[in-house]
């Protein structure tokens, strides 16, 4: 009972700390996707430690819950900075302007690529973006010809394409929340599907049933939902190795002993391919920046700076160092000149 | 042949002394399958985490050399933070390994040493100045690709191309080795750093501090509520239909999934009351939540459990409901509240779900210095590591889980020694 005495003042202070904080913020916050994570938080560790000032704060929240985060209004109790594993949606544009987020400086900081990777015990796979989709569909055309679609029925890679191994199917993935997901969606399986004339019309008659062929994976067990954790992935392509595992190029990198990436259309996922673009799975990365909080969070020019120097995102820089794919210098150089002139975005 | 009762009797005897066997060799299986269990979880962790303790230092003799670091020889602290650390180390480098000509090699030398021995050598200079002009013989930390190398997990039977570290910079370590100028050494840095994307540098300090703080708040506010409840609903509230749906109700919430409670933390504490997101003091509040339900019901069976001869007698003795309950009941009752109470603590330091909605997930290399910094606790640090790409983080990972696991023990232990100490049989 007497411990209740002790404990009213102290939530009072609590509280009245609480209150003393919204005032101001001497750290930079950064929110959004989990696959530029691993680039953000050693730009800012690197800042934090050369600059002498406070370390950002990185979450992994995900592309999507970052920028609602982020759009939610300007002040300091929302993000100055979010991530993104793709570009900003026109929707989301317009929730930001609509809360009063309307100075939003865009920076592209260079590429991830996308791999379909198993285990060195099995010889690697070369497949086309055809197959890939053919193989992990739900629906797939008719092999007929015909111009309708029937559930997938292939069970092995052969099934696919007879120069393929007999092997079923097995491709462990991240979930539909993914950033990594919608890319390999995007970028894999809807590349493969437009490899049919008649779906390929289709996008501009009937957009809605068009991403419902190309996007929707199968949900017969051949290609497995396994969480957000790739290292989890890579784990079980070691324990499985007919198994296939979709995930970012930094992974395979730092697994080059235990897995290598499936060719796809011939090319190899390696870092020169993926850097000029010869390797057709690949996504920019983004962030993006609120111009109010430039002036307003102490260290916030000085981070955008360091994350835009060639130190950082260079061809040899400590980002390239951990698996990001450097822009090519020209690019590079275009968005480090609008980051200096802090220029907005106008729309989408 | 016919059978004697005698002979039912025995019959049926043996068939009850068979199901009891049985029955005990379920219960034994069930035990072994459980222990089982746990020896692999200990064992997978253990084998996988103890490595994690030693991390590979390489011995460096550093030139202080003046012409880099202070070349006006003002002693000036602006020149001397701001000087480039990184250029001794390599020249360091270069010396040690003269055959090392072309751009390319050079920086693969550079980085067999850890980014953190900049950070090193200028803190030697802040503190004892003096140093400039000198050389002194440094242990800096090693890369952690070469830590892997050191600890095994680098196999250098695999093909150059499929290796992170490739024939060059085997010979160069191995040559650093020949010299004994590469040593495993206690690995303090995990204890004592932050988060950090250098293996090497990485370290749990930050998430045990914001756990400290976020099981403080957590302790101040489950505690004294908890108790008041258990102590209100067990003594003084009549029994009708409302308490019985307070208690339907107290019995639910222990059951509700804790992220529920992450929803609901960050509608009221961060959306309505604009607490900053990510602070222990957040955390601590929503874990408060999540573990009030338990130390409700353990109090409650605690008080239950002293016998109401006692509480009879302080009233015969003209003691007032208060006073019986301050002086008799509670007292008593204490050492049952308290295991509940630190059970239930036990599993708010390990509970990571409802953090993530509150933004406790998240890279903080900041050690927290109150409840409002931002912070991590260590089952998030546990996860974050679980999900960072560099092999160095898999044996962290397994040494954060068995830190955590200490805890635990630790926590769990002192909950069964308050019951053996102080508990009263009645």
């Amino acid at each position: 009972m007497i411990r209740l005495k002790h404990t009213i003042p102290f939530i009072l202070s609590v509280a009245v700390s609480a209150t003393v904080f919204a005032a101001g913020r001497d750290y930079i916050s950064i929110v959004g996707s989990s696959t530029v994570y691993p680039f953000a938080t050693v730009v800012a560790e690197q800042f934090g430690r050369s600059s002498g000032m406070k370390t950002p704060k990185v979450e992994a929240t995900g592309s999507g819950g970052g920028m609602k985060l982020f759009c939610a209004g300007v002040g300091v109790e929302h993000p100055d900075i979010t991530n993104s594993s793709r570009r900003m949606k026109a929707s989301e544009f317009k929730q930001c302007q609509a809360n009063g987020v309307t100075d939003i400086i865009e920076v592209k900081i260079g590429y991830d690529g996308i791999v379909l990777a198993n285990s060195k015990q099995s010889p690697q796979m070369s497949v086309s973006r055809k197959e890939i989709y053919l193989a992990l569909a739900k629906q797939i055309p008719d092999p007929s010809g015909a111009e309708k679609l029937i559930p997938n029925p292939h069970k092995t890679w052969k099934d696919v394409n007879p120069s393929l191994p007999a092997n079923n199917i097995a491709v462990l993935g991240p979930p539909p929340t993914s950033g990594t997901r919608d890319a390999f969606v995007e970028l894999a399986m809807e590349g493969g599907c437009n490899k049919f004339d008649w779906i390929k019309t289709m996008k501009k008659q009937d957009k809605k049933q068009y991403k419902s062929i190309c996007h929707t994976v199968r949900e017969d067990g051949a290609f497995i939902e396994a969480g957000e954790n790739d290292n989890l992935i890579v784990q079980k392509l070691e324990a499985n190795p007919k198994a296939f595992g979709v995930f970012g190029f930094s992974f395979l990198d730092q697994n080059a002993d235990k897995i290598h990436g499936s060719l796809v259309d011939n090319k190899e996922p390696t870092f020169e391919n993926i850097a000029d673009g010869s390797y057709p799975v690949s996504r920019p990365l983004y962030f993006y920046v609120k111009k109010a909080h430039v002036s307003a969070i102490p260290g916030a020019k000085e981070f955008l700076a360091e994350f835009t120097s060639d130190k950082a995102w260079g061809d040899e820089g400590y980002l390239s160092d951990k698996g990001l794919i450097p822009m090519p210098e020209k690019e590079r150089g275009k968005f480090a000149s609008d980051v200096r002139a802090l220029s907005i975005l106008s729309s989408l | 042949m016919t059978m004697t009762t005698a002979d039912k009797i025995q019959a049926n005897l043996n068939k009850r002394y068979a199901a009891e066997r049985r029955f005990r060799s379920y219960g034994l299986v069930s035990v072994a399958i459980g222990l089982a269990a746990l020896l692999f979880l200990f064992l997978s962790i253990i084998g996988k985490g103890y490595t994690a303790f030693q991390q590979t230092y390489v011995k460096l003799d550093v030139q202080f050399d003046a012409a880099i670091i202070d070349p006006q020889r003002t002693r000036d602290p602006q020149t001397l933070a701001r000087a480039d650390y990184g250029k001794l180390i390599k020249k360091t480098m270069r010396e040690r390994f003269p055959d090392v000509k072309n751009r390319r090699d050079k920086r693969k030398l550079y980085k067999l040493i850890s980014p953190g021995a900049v950070y090193m050598i200028q803190d030697m200079v802040r503190n004892d100045p003096r140093l400039i002009g000198t050389t002194q013989t440094v242990w800096v930390p090693a890369d952690d690709d070469v830590d892997m190398l050191i600890k095994g997990y680098i196999n250098r039977d695999e093909p150059e191309s499929a290796r992170r570290l490739k024939d060059k910079e085997i010979a160069w370590i191995d040559s650093l080795a020949a010299t004994s100028s590469l040593e495993k050494r206690f690995n303090k840095t995990f204890f004592t750093a932050g988060d950090s994307r250098e293996p090497e540098l990485a370290g749990i300090w930050g998430a045990v501090v914001g756990s400290f703080y976020t099981l403080v708040v957590t302790l101040v506010l489950s505690f004294p509520i908890g108790v008041a409840t258990a102590v209100y609903l067990e003594e003084f509230a009549p029994t009708n239909r409302w308490t019985d749906l307070i208690e339907v109700n107290i019995n639910n919430l222990a059951a509700v999934p804790s992220i529920v409670f992450g929803l609901l933390g960050l509608s009221v504490f961060l959306n309505f009351m604009a607490l900053p997101r990510s602070a222990p003091l957040v955390g601590g509040l929503v874990l408060s939540l999540m573990t009030l339900p338990t130390v409700i019901i353990a109090s409650r069976a605690s008080l239950q459990s002293v016998p109401p001869s006692i509480r009879e007698g302080a009233l015969g003795m003209g003691a007032s409901q208060m006073q019986m309950v301050a002086h008799h009941v509670l007292p008593l009752a204490m050492p049952g509240m308290l295991t509940g109470t630190i059970i239930g603590m036990a599993r708010a330091l390990g509970e990571s779900a409802p953090l993530l909605m509150i933004g406790m997930v998240a890279f903080i290399v900041n050690v927290p210095e109150g409840p409002l910094d931002p912070s991590t606790v260590l089952p998030v640090q546990i996860y974050l590591w679980a999900d960072t790409p560099e092999r160095a983080f898999v044996e962290r990972t397994s040494a954060a889980t068995l830190v955590l696991l200490a805890f635990l023990v630790v926590m769990n232990g002192a909950a069964v020694w308050l019951r053996k100490r102080f508990e009263q049989r009645w």
